[in-house]
Parts: structure tokens; C-alpha cells; sequence
């Protein structure tokens, strides 16, 4: 689904990514971790296009093609979606108007009709349902007043209505409570399938009790240091990042 | 040029959408101003004697007086002798619709605002003026069986003479300002309406106003009276085709709410605004204002889109004890336009309320103001006031400035005010584009949330028709 080569990329001429090596197959569940700085956030801004970064060298292929020339928008359409680290608040949107804006952009880049309301509406009660969320949600402007857990929730309620092929959660569980974190992780697994795949950046081996991954990835100087399953990551909570450092240097 | 300024500089560089004219033989006068020209105007109209000297006595006094210059606005002042002030749509009064000049059907067309479909859809009655004669009136019999006067001021010279002497000047004297003097001694047409007392009026009453003519400056006189206890909401919309010169607009509008009436006034201006580099465009100096008595309501609603210079108050006298004013505004500012738009509200009445929501939204280098004034006097016991100025900038070419003026002279009114000034922001654009949203459409999401408090207050097909202004005033050649 997600083949990264070799990605060299930097922002205001400082390298971050420093020959990123990534391959994700439909189905899987992939962890980032990695100390702060290690250039998380920055991999899931360039996998998502933003275009503050300058790309040095490599290629990110997503579902087939290269999309390096591609504007967020159309990468989008081909079904990557981002749950943002800090999500941006639109004042006078309305949660459900801007959840419909984007479902039938993305729909309509697919040639699909748009959805009608009420067909609208069904979907997202239902996705609501298990996200543990108010009704009264939906005509809220979008997370605006919002508090940390309402607009990581929101990120994952967006996620369950555009249905995306490839999700990168970044820092999904950062500012939750262990209620709203079991909630998160509940949510992201019902939408787990073997047609979709989820690359989830966190600090914390707390996060993967709950969302259990495949593959564990440590992050450290813009490269992927040490690859493996589960184990890595309770390890990492043991031993804390000092121990790859350590090794690195 | 960083990133976030070529998104907005393309998305803010589009041209004029609504940029062509249409070929209609016109009678015109030729450009000048005197005497004699104004009692040219008012012979064509076959006026009575007392609106002669009625407009007569104006000009003297607009002689009399200098171009005010106190606006935050920069323009080359109009050479009042280069403007023609008479132009009629030679075809006579039309019965029908089926009479119109075809090529005018087309030109609304295009503008997406065919009148069958609004008739059809919306049951609005239309009183079309194009430059300054009214070419189609409809709906007048749904309307006169309420004792409904919907008709241009022409006619309403002619017809209601008593309505028209008794009231025209009295919310706005000759005397107010300048425009307003130049106005009252040179307007060629404009609408008229009378709600009689305990009328509910039962449709929006609209008018579509253009410029038609090149280098003819239009002088639209609008006189509104709600009767006690009445009740209509006005809707008045333009959008002007494109041209090279400057034209001028100065429009006068006369709002009377009597006992226990409520007006609501709601506009969409898209006139002309200059192309990419802030040549041309249109002139747009308007004088707007209504007078409330006891418990009377009048709300005005603007979105101001179009004009390379604007200069525009619409005001409330709360002199009725409890009556209330209201003024909801989007200010749209792109390329070179420069807007200097507000409000004033005047509370002489006790219990006098007034709400003042105002959205500045400036792009390009263009420059928008907002300029209120909110008076309290001696008489105005627990009188209040809200008022909220936001001000959106896209961009780092462009200004957003705010001058309220407050005076209060009764210790029991209270006062509200607040502001704020923000950026659409890279960080909101990017959100968006990444939920699968163009950065067209992002900012066109992002200013109609923006703009959602005074949207909400328009009537249903006029908030759509107002959000695609805004997006296609913002729209440009992205991707």
C-alpha cells in the first residue's frame, strides 16, 4: 500500500528525514516510535504532502504510484488520511458540515454522486455510536472550544466516515484520558480490516495495548534504527530511548 | 514569496466573473451638470413642480458643499461635469416578462439569477432596474390585494405623490452629505414601497439593480415606509458588467419603521470592483438609514463584495422608546478595492436596543475599514449596545482597520464592544486540503464559517446566492 525509498527531506535547509525505509501492506498495523525530535511528525507532514518540506531525494509510493508531485488534496482522494498531532479549529464550520465538504470532495474525485443527507446522517450516528459521542457534536463549529480529547476523537470520527485506505495516527493519544484513550483505540479497531492499514506514531508503548501492532519501528536521527513486532515496544518501555542512543552513536 | 502567499495570491487573483455587458439602446443624456440638467431629468419624468424645486433646492445646497474626505479611502475625485445622469431603456414599459429584451434575459442568466426561476422558485416579486428606469414589475397583484405599494419611484411620484412629499428627506435631508445632496437633486429612479398598517408582507421584496450604461453614473432613490404594526423584508442585490472607466453610485436609502413595524433590509453588492491591477470599478457611496419609532425594529444586512471604493453606513435612529437596530456586515476586500463601511447607531428612545456584528475580510492590497459610531443621548435610559468587529486577513499586502466611535451621554446605557483580527492560516489550509478539500475550496469553507453570524440573518435562497459571491470574489486559477 505504502512503499517509502530511501526519503531524504528537510525544512528551512535542516535535514530531518535522513533515508527513510518503509514498506506497509494492506492489512497491517504499523507503530512509529522514537524520542522527541526524531523527526515523527515531519515523516506523517511529508507522507501527507504538506509542502513546507523540501523532498532531497527518494520517493513515497502510495498504492501503486509515486506520489510526490501529488497536492494533499489528491493524495486524499486516494484514500491517505493524517489524524493530526494538534487539530486546527474552523469557527462558523460545523463538525457535519465539513465532514460532508470533504466526503463528497473525495467522492466526487472518485467520479462517485455525492451522499444525501439522510444517508449522510445514518453514517455518522452509527460511526458516533462508537466513538462514545454526543449528538449535539455535529453542529459544533469544528474543534473549536474543543477540548484535547474531543478533537482527538473528532480526528478518529473523520477517519470512520471518509473510510480511508492508509491512516497515520500522529500522537493520537497525547492529552487523553485512559477512558478517552480506551475509546480511541476501540474506535480504530472496529475499522481495522484487511483492505485498510494504519501507521500509528506515538511516544508511549500504552497506546499499543490497545491498538496492537504488527511491526514496531524506533525512529531516531530522521532513520529507522530498529525494526520489529510487539516485543520491541515493551522493551522500549522498559529500557526507554536511551538504550538506542546508546547504540547508535 | 512563501507558500501560504502564492496559495493566496493565486486564489485571490481571479478576475471578474460577472464581467459583460449588454447591448440595449439607450436613451441618454449627455454628460454635465447644471440647472437645466436637472430640470431635463425631471421633465423626462414628467415630475410635478414641487420635485423640480425640490431637486433644484439639493443642487444648490450639494454646490454649496465640499467632497468630504475624511474616509479611509484613496481615489481620484470624479469630475461630476464628465457624467451623464439620464439614462432610459428606450423600449416603453413592459406588460410581461415575455416583453423583456431577450438580451437582458441572458445577462441574468448568466449572472445564474434568471427571474422565471426566482418567480418560479422563490415566489420573490422582482422590480428590475436596469441603470435607472424599471423595466419589469412583478407579483403586483399578489401584492395589491395587501394594499402593498411595491413600484419605482417614478411612479410613485406620480401615482402617490401625498406618500412620496410627505416622507422623501425626512431620514435623510438634502442637506446630510454631500452624495446625499447630489443624489436627492439628480436620482433618476429607484424603488418605492408602503406597507400599510398591520400588514405582513408575504414574500421578500426584491430588486436587482445594475449598471448598465458606460459612464453613467446611477442615482438610485429608495423609499421604504412600514406602516404601525407592518412587517417586510427587502432584498436588494447587484452585480455590475465589466468596465474600463470609473462609474459612479450614490444611492440614497430611506427606511421607515412606524409604531411596532419591523424592516428587514438585506443587500448583496458585487458591483464592479476594478480588475487585478485596481483599474476601474465602481464608485459605490451610498447613504443608508432608517428611523425606528415606539418598538419598531429595523435590521440591516450587508454583503459587500464588489466596488474599487467603497463608502457605506447603513444606520438606525432608535428615536421610539424599545426600538431596535441591527446591522449585520460582510466586507469583502480583494486586489485593489478599499471599503470603509460601518454603521451608526443613534439611541434618542428609552430601552433602546441595537446590535452591531461586523466581518471585515480583506485579500490581495486591498484595504477594508470598519467605521461605527454608536451614540447614547440624555434621553436613551438603559439603553445598549452589542457590537462584535472581526477582521479576517489573507495575505501580508492587505489592511483591516477599526474605528468605532462611542459617545455616551446617559449614565444608565450599557456598551459592548468587542474585536478581533485573525489570518487564515497555512496550518487551516492544509487541514483541509488533507480531508481532500482544494485550497480553493478550503478558503471558501473557511470564510463562510467565518462569515456564518451574518449569513445566517439573510432569507434562504439569498445566504446561497451570497456564499458563491464570496467564493467566487476569493476564486482563482489554482491547479
Amino acid at each position: 500500500m505504502l512503499e517509502i525509498i530511501d526519503l531524504h527531506a528537510s525544512i528551512d535547509n535542516k535535514v530531518i528525514l535522513n533515508g527513510i525505509n518503509l514498506k506497509v501492506n494492506l492489512g497491517e498495523v504499523h507503530a512509529i516510535m522514537g524520542p522527541n525530535g526524531s523527526g515523527k511528525s515531519t515523516l506523517s507532514n511529508v507522507i501527507a504532502g504538506h509542502d513546507g518540506y523540501d523532498i532531497i531525494s527518494g520517493d513515497i509510493r502510495f498504492a501503486g504510484e509515486s506520489v510526490l508531485d501529488l497536492p494533499p488534496e489528491k493524495r486524499a482522494h486516494l484514500g491517505l488520511f493524517l489524524s493530526f498531532q494538534y487539530p486546527v479549529e474552523i469557527p462558523g464550520v460545523t463538525v457535519s458540515n465539513f465532514i460532508r465538504t470533504a466526503l463528497n470532495e473525495i467522492r466526487s474525485a472518485k467520479g462517485q454522486e455525492p451522499l444525501g443527507a439522510p444517508e449522510m446522517l445514518k453514517s455518522m450516528r452509527e460511526k458516533m455510536k462508537i466513538l462514545e459521542m454526543d449528538k449535539g457534536f455535529l453542529s459544533r463549529s469544528l474543534n473549536d472550544g474543543f477540548s484535547g480529547g474531543e478533537k482527538k476523537r473528532n480526528e478518529i470520527f473523520q477517519m470512520a466516515m471518509l473510510e480511508p485506505k492508509m491512516s497515520i495516527l500522529d500522537e493520537t493519544d497525547s492529552g487523553l484520558d485512559i477512558d478517552a484513550l480506551r475509546i480511541v483505540a476501540n474506535g480504530v479497531n472496529s475499522l481495522r480490516s484487511k483492505d485498510n492499514t494504519f501507521i500509528v506514531i506515538t511516544h508511549y508503548q500504552r497506546l499499543l495495548d490497545y491498538i496492537v501492532p504488527d511491526f514496531v519501528h524506533v525512529l531516531f536521527n530522521g532513520k529507522i534504527v530498529k525494526s520489529g513486532d510487539k516485543e520491541l515496544a515493551i522493551e522500549l518501555e522498559n529500557r526507554g530511548y536511551d538504550w538506542i542512543k546508546k547504540e547508535q552513536q | 514569496m512563501s507558500d501560504e502567499d502564492k496559495i493566496i495570491d493565486e486564489v485571490t487573483s481571479s478576475d471578474y466573473k460577472y464581467g459583460f455587458s449588454t447591448n440595449i439602446d439607450s436613451d441618454t443624456l449627455s454628460p454635465g451638470l447644471d440647472e437645466d440638467v436637472i430640470k431635463k431629468i425631471s421633465h423626462k419624468k414628467k415630475e410635478p413642480e414641487w420635485m423640480t424645486n425640490w431637486r433644484l433646492d439639493a443642487f444648490k445646497i450639494w454646490n454649496e458643499m465640499d467632497e468630504p474626505d475624511w474616509g479611509n479611502v484613496n481615489y481620484e475625485k470624479p469630475d461630476f461635469q464628465k457624467i451623464s445622469y439620464y439614462s432610459a431603456v428606450k423600449k416603453k414599459k413592459l406588460d410581461s416578462l415575455d416583453e423583456v429584451d431577450p438580451e437582458l434575459l441572458k445577462t441574468f442568466e448568466k449572472l445564474g439569477i434568471s427571474i422565471d426561476e426566482q418567480k418560479r422558485l422563490s415566489g420573490v416579486a422582482l422590480d428590475i432596474v436596469v441603470d435607472s428606469v424599471s423595466v419589469a414589475t412583478t407579483f403586483k397583484e399578489t401584492l395589491n390585494e395587501k394594499g402593498i405599494i411595491f413600484c419605482s419611484m417614478s411612479d410613485a411620484i406620480q401615482n402617490h405623490p401625498e406618500l412620496v412629499k410627505k416622507h422623501i428627506g425626512t431620514v435623510i435631508p438634502k442637506t446630510d452629505n454631500y452624495y446625499a445632496a447630489l443624489n436627492s437633486a439628480v436620482f433618476t429612479d429607484g424603488s418605492f414601497c408602503y406597507i400599510p398598517k398591520g400588514v405582513k408582507c408575504p414574500m421578500e421584496l426584491s430588486t436587482y439593480f445594475r449598471i448598465n450604461e458606460a459612464g453613467t453614473g446611477q442615482f438610485e432613490r429608495t423609499l421604504l415606509i412600514a406602516d404601525k404594526e407592518s412587517y417586510v423584508s427587502y432584498l436588494e442585490g447587484c452585480t455590475a458588467p465589466q468596465r474600463d472607466e470609473n462609474q459612479l453610485h450614490a444611492a440614497v436609502v430611506e427606511l421607515i419603521a412606524l409604531d411596532d413595524a419591523e424592516i428587514k433590509y438585506s443587500t448583496v453588492q458585487n458591483w464592479f470592483p476594478g480588475d487585478a491591477n485596481g483599474k476601474g470599478g465602481v464608485y459605490n457611496f451610498v447613504t443608508k438609514r432608517g428611523i425606528c419609532e415606539n418598538r419598531a425594529k429595523i435590521s440591516w444586512t450587508q454583503v459587500e463584495t464588489g466596488s474599487a471604493v467603497t463608502w457605506k453606513y447603513p444606520s438606525c435612529i432608535l428615536k421610539g422608546d424599545s426600538s431596535i437596530g441591527e446591522f449585520y456586515s460582510v466586507a469583502l476586500t480583494n486586489n485593489f478595492q478599499q471599503a470603509d463601511t460601518g454603521t451608526k447607531m443613534i439611541h434618542l428612545g428609552r430601552n433602546t436596543k441595537s446590535t452591531i456584528i461586523s466581518k471585515g475580510i480583506s485579500a490581495g492590497n486591498s484595504h477594508n475599514s470598519y467605521r461605527g459610531l454608536v451614540r447614547m443621548g440624555p434621553r436613551a435610559k438603559n439603553a445598549r449596545n452589542f457590537s462584535q468587529c472581526d477582521s479576517l486577513l489573507m495575505g501580508d499586502r492587505c489592511g483591516a482597520h477599526t474605528f468605532p466611535y462611542i459617545e455616551v451621554k446617559n449614565p444608565t446605557a450599557k456598551m459592548e464592544h468587542e474585536a478581533t483580527t485573525s489570518k487564515i492560516g497555512e496550518d487551516q489550509i492544509f487541514y483541509c486540503q488533507q480531508r481532500g478539500l482544494n485550497p480553493e475550496a478550503a478558503i471558501a469553507l473557511i470564510v463562510n464559517g467565518y462569515c456564518k453570524d451574518v449569513l445566517n440573518q439573510l432569507p434562504m435562497e439569498f445566504a446561497v446566492e451570497a456564499q458563491k459571491l464570496l467564493a467566487i470574489s476569493l476564486e482563482g486559477s489554482v491547479g
